[in-house]
């Protein structure tokens, strides 16, 4: 480095951090955005399905309905409705006030006495299959806990011939919070760092600023070292508050080390940031620049990192196409981090990724941002 | 009074698609993300990929295995030979589930000593762990069930028989194409109002603006203008595309959806232009479309229900125009619902809409900078 850089980095840094205090909404975003998204999805964003209304329709009530529908009463499952016949619970799975329908025929308390057994009709709403596919599995589960207890209390043998076993590691309680959140993590640094970047080069060139800045003693590389720092601590500030209201207020277990998640998450926001700039030297303009931003942040993190869907499901084309999104790695490096500790199979392959995203674009700006006008 | 109207809806034209970088980023992206979002957005799993520890070396167990080696929601990647084997499989996510028999899983099961079928499963995304369990126990249950018919053995006094209304196969395509519909929706609002107002205030044009004989009212029609005809024309791409290519049947009435789109675009670009008027740089107006958008497609019901969250975020939700357009999308998709079923959600969606129209044309004029 040539005499003086240090004096001059130390002077972008203090007049990008004037900026960045003129204009408050740099600090919005850094700190009250975080804060915001994270109280609002960590409560609010939840796949596990609680007190399911469904209806209950016994064609003709009798000890024997009244025995199968006591077994759907007083779970934290379900919240049932007795109705009295068919097109009442229809009416009301048709607007929506129920999720489900479980009918006995007139005929259930006989058939159940005959060794073909009687068929109990379940009905579900499957505009939302994923929540029709939940409450199809709490039915099966109180259905066969009432087969079981039915059995014992008449001295039979219930057994089914295979019983099912499942352990589920890392997330026992299947509690889909412990893997929202840390997903939500990666999707709000996502924002924090190509909103806090998207529109600062292109604000210099728009403004004219850019050319004093080229005509001061500082180089380019200078300038953009200036900028990054000031945003990367912005970034890490906002980094911190998200995992430590993570661990602290949602209660998700952090199994891995929390130095191997800081190093990660300084890659992941340098590549973050990083595309920030790249969009912001690119367009020149804040009005396209924005619009980039809108477009290219917070949908493709939200629906291609495998922050919600499986990106092992999509096909072919489209996983290929996830790997061109940032967040994807970080994803699966906090998902890991947080449930399953220090993996480092998954962990090394997505820091490295992270390591050559940033490059890239850090290395596309530091072209592209040579001193030059037109 | 018109023609001043038309030339500013010509110019605020002309400021959207003049430069062409702005051109491409309103007209190419929705129907790549459309594509693409498509395809991502489910939660059906393909090929769930097991490994296999099997200690049992009888003939019940291998005609269990075989059922999950025949079934195309599986694949197997691995055979294991001790229990050391396990962790590192799942760990490092090469194995969603792992499938193991014990020693004398055969010999119970001709026995009728019911042996476990033991089912080790990676929670870390607990929503793809629940749905690889679910297609265990259906692989199961239908063993369970050939085991019992073949072996005279008692059945259970009642089965369930599951009919699915209005998606017959669950497929959860169909449920997550129409709320794309509705979230590109919301995104080209943002991206035609947002920043609008706040690019014309940092660059002083805005003030201009306001000294020409044009009255508020009449540069709130302006700025709508263009978000309308942009949001009707890809939203209706969209559909043709959603129909036809991915073929997630219409059954409901198209005047009662158009009818919910315009009502939707009045209440996204209400919101837009407000934030844009509330801005004084477009920092300020990108900051404020992300406060807005991120919330209203997360509490949208877009990819987890809202009935699942707590009561005070559920009263969030209300001032969300999208629920109410996604309930609009997916009645009109999957049910055939018309005017009558979907009353209810047009209002809010109108009232939404009028509320932040006459506030973002009030502010016009009132705050200056």
């Amino acid at each position: 480095m040539n005499p003086g850089a240090g004096m001059r980095l130390s002077g972008l840094l203090k007049k990008e951090f004037l900026q960045i205090l003129r204009d408050p909404s740099s600090i919005a975003i850094a700190f009250l955005m975080p804060l915001f998204l994270q109280l609002l999805f960590g409560f609010g964003v939840s796949l596990d399905a609680d007190h399911v209304p469904i209806a209950l329709v016994a064609e003709a009530p009798g000890p024997d309905s009244a025995d199968f529908f006591a077994s759907l009463e007083g779970t934290h499952y379900f919240a049932p409705q007795a109705m009295a016949n068919m097109p009442e619970a229809e009416q009301a799975l048709r607007r929506g006030d129920v999720k489900g329908i479980l009918r006995l025929r007139a005929n259930f308390a006989r058939e159940i006495r005959q060794s073909e057994g009687a068929p109990i009709q379940l009905i579900v709403d499957g505009v939302d299959a994923n929540t029709a596919r939940i409450v199809i599995g709490y039915v099966e589960g109180a259905w066969g806990n009432w087969v079981t207890l039915r059995a014992t209390r008449r001295g039979q043998d219930a057994h089914s011939p295979v019983t099912l076993q499942p352990r589920t590691w890392f997330n026992s309680e299947l509690r889909s919070r412990n893997f929202l959140v840390p997903g939500l993590i990666a999707i709000i640094m996502t924002l924090i760092g190509a909103l806090l970047t998207a529109m600062v080069m292109a604000r210099e060139w728009e403004r004219g600023t850019m050319e004093a800045l080229m005509v001061t003693p500082a180089s380019m590389t200078e300038v953009l070292l200036g900028k990054l720092g000031a945003y990367f601590l912005l970034g890490t500030g906002g980094l911190l508050l998200t995992v430590g209201l993570a661990v602290g207020l949602f209660e998700v277990p952090l199994r891995g080390s929390f130095w191997v998640l800081w190093g990660c998450a300084s890659l992941f926001l340098l590549a973050a940031l990083g595309m920030g700039l790249t969009i912001s030297t690119l367009v020149r303009s804040q009005f396209v620049a924005g619009q980039i931003a809108i477009l290219a942040t917070f949908i493709p993190a939200f629906l291609l990192s495998g922050f919600i869907f499986d990106v092992d499901s999509m096909p072919p084309v489209v996983q290929a196409i996830t790997h061109l999104v940032v967040a994807r790695y970080f994803v699966a490096i906090v998902q890991t981090l947080f449930l399953a500790g220090n993996v480092w199979s998954v962990i090394l392959p997505n820091a490295l990724a992270l390591a050559l995203m940033a490059t890239f674009f850090l290395g596309v700006t530091w072209r592209n941002a040579r001193k030059r006008l037109d | 009074m018109w023609s001043r109207l038309l030339a500013l809806i010509h110019k605020e034209f002309l400021a959207l698609l003049k430069d062409p970088k702005s051109r491409t980023v309103l007209i190419v992206p929705p129907l790549i993300q459309l594509l693409v979002f498509g395809y991502a957005a489910t939660f059906d799993l393909k090929e769930v990929r097991y490994a296999v520890y099997n200690e049992d070396r009888g003939q019940a167990g291998r005609d269990l295995l075989a059922r999950f080696t025949g079934s195309d929601s599986f694949r197997q990647v691995a055979t294991l030979q001790n229990e050391a084997e396990i962790a590192p499989r799942v760990d490092s996510r090469e194995v969603l589930v792992v499938l193991h028999l014990g020693p004398r899983f055969s010999a119970d099961l001709l026995a009728d000593r019911s042996p476990a079928l033991q089912v080790i499963i990676d929670g870390r995304n607990s929503n793809t762990a629940l749905i690889a369990l679910n297609y265990v126990r259906n692989v199961v249950n239908r063993f369970n069930d050939d085991w019992t018919a073949a072996h005279g053995l008692r059945g259970p006094p009642a089965r369930l028989e599951t009919r699915s209304w209005f998606n017959p196969n669950l497929e959860s395509r169909w449920f997550f194409i129409p709320g794309i519909i509705g979230m590109l929706t919301l995104l080209a609002t943002m991206l035609v109002t947002a920043l609008s107002v706040a690019r014309e205030r940092e660059q002083g044009t805005f003030d201009q603006l306001l000294v020409t004989p044009l009255r508020p009212a009449e540069i709130l029609v302006g700025k709508t203008v263009p978000g309308f005809v942009i949001g009707l024309l890809q939203a209706t791409v969209i559909l043709l595309v959603a129909t036809q290519w991915f073929h997630v049947p219409f059954a409901g009435n198209l005047a009662a959806f158009y009818c919910g789109l315009v009502l939707f675009l009045a209440s996204g670009i209400g919101a837009g232009l407000l934030i844009s008027a509330l801005s004084a740089t477009q920092q300020q107006g990108l900051l404020g479309a992300f406060l807005f958008m991120v919330p209203a497609i997360i509490l949208s019901g877009f990819a987890t229900p809202i009935a699942n969250m707590p009561r005070a975020v559920q009263l969030v939700t209300l001032i969300d125009p999208l629920r109410y357009f996604l309930i609009v999308l997916r009645k009109s998709f999957l049910e055939g619902a018309g005017f009558a079923l979907l009353w209810d959600q047009f209002w809010p969606m109108a009232l939404i809409g009028a509320t932040t129209l006459v506030l973002a044309g009030w502010l016009f004029r009132h705050r200056m900078y």
